[in-house]
């Protein structure tokens, strides 16, 4: 039907319990997604292709095809962990100009207001508080779908391509989805510029200047 | 055979439907049932065993801890209490996580003789909830057994 449910999610989740883990792949696997879980922030961190001692800014700031080596399309991680919290592995992975489009996903077993608030304000997607339910996996889809989106939209297709193939793929905002990706593909190189109309281009602006105001390596992330 | 199915299938209904009545068990554990299928046919009998083996450390580590009278690591006890409360939730397990919240207010308030009193009463819950989630897996496996289908419970 779409390019997302001819391979499934890949969810790669966090937990140093290995109770924990079992529960939250499970869970996952019966969303249909694929599942890695890691034990550690760290090896999270190696898992993703991002090296864990390395400080250099310039060398986060290289294209994401040379650094990663699995495709991700959201990490959902433990908060209380020891060593690298799920808070630190959420600012870690949003520093990163090569990670900060995966979705991040904190769970904690405490409702405490506080976290939750400055996780969600350093750009994770949602927070759920343990145990993890079934229905609140659903939650998760739409931040995945996102990414899938990027990874086609990097492809080197034609532009008709894209946009044919896309009507039949269900999406929150049908048409401004659509139109979206001919404006990345405008911006990285501007040959394509003419094939579009200039109502589209419009509509592709208004989208833009709506999105939420925080780090991301593709401005065209919609807000969905 | 017929008539056997139906008994068996009768007392597994019963027995669920008890366990959840007298609190040994809370919504979760349903939740836990929603994830096992054909991929995963024995999910929730490891999931349990998982949860009974985390209790046995666990309760282990805390009456250790609790052994050094005089010289008690509360925040290990703390840190103990954490883990076991979060696993009988995510279980199900409704009076062993009661008890572990009970546990963690004697622990926080570093209340010795709560602590010792409280980790006993775990103790005695958890290796009651065994046996009875024990008899419930027999009734399981016997409905199976006798070419039954282990009917869904509704509570």
């Amino acid at each position: 039907m779409g390019v997302e449910t001819e391979s499934k999610f890949h969810v790669l989740a966090v937990d140093d319990s290995l109770f924990d883990r079992k529960m939250i792949e499970r869970l996952l696997q019966k969303s249909s997604c694929q599942v890695t879980t890691v034990d550690s922030g760290s090896k999270a961190l190696e898992f993703l292709g991002l090296r864990v001692d390395d400080n250099d800014p310039n060398a986060l700031s290289t294209s994401p095809q040379i650094h990663q080596e699995v495709e991700i399309n959201l990490i959902i991680t433990d908060y209380c962990m020891p060593g690298m919290t799920g808070y630190d592995l959420l600012k870690k992975v949003k520093e990163s100009a090569a990670f900060r489009s995966i979705p991040v996903v904190i769970m904690s077993s405490e409702n405490v207001p506080a976290r939750i608030s400055r996780c969600l304000e350093e750009g994770a997607e949602e927070f759920f508080l343990k145990p993890v339910k079934l229905a609140d996996l659903t939650k998760l889809k739409p931040h995945m779908m996102k990414t899938k989106l990027k990874k086609e939209s990097e492809k080197p297709v034609a532009i008709e391509e894209i946009v044919v193939s896309k009507p039949e793929i269900e999406k929150e905002e049908d048409s401004s989805v659509i139109e979206i990706l001919p404006l990345h593909q405008e911006l990285e190189s501007e040959q394509l510029e003419p094939m579009l109309s200039s109502n589209k281009r419009k509509a592709m602006e208004e989208v833009i200047s709506t999105d939420r105001s925080r780090p991301k390596y593709n401005d065209i992330t919609t807000s969905v | 055979m017929d008539t056997l199915i139906a008994q068996l299938q009768r007392q597994f209904r019963d027995y669920t439907i008890s366990l959840y009545h007298q609190g040994f068990l809370d919504d979760q554990f349903t939740e836990l049932k929603k994830l096992q299928d054909e991929c995963s046919p024995d999910f929730v009998a490891e999931v349990v065993t998982l949860f009974f083996e985390d209790c046995e450390k666990l309760i282990s580590n805390m009456a250790r801890a609790l052994d050094q009278a005089g010289n008690v690591d509360f925040k290990l006890v703390g840190s103990s209490v954490h883990q076991l409360k979060g696993s009988s939730s995510s279980v199900g397990a409704k009076r062993v996580k009661g008890l572990c919240i009970t546990l963690k207010e004697c622990c926080d308030s570093q209340n010795y003789e709560g602590c010792v009193r409280c980790l006993q009463q775990v103790d005695i819950e958890y290796k009651t909830l065994k046996a009875k989630l024990q008899d419930l897996f027999n009734l399981e496996q016997q409905i199976v057994q006798a070419g039954g289908r282990i009917p869904q419970v509704d509570i």
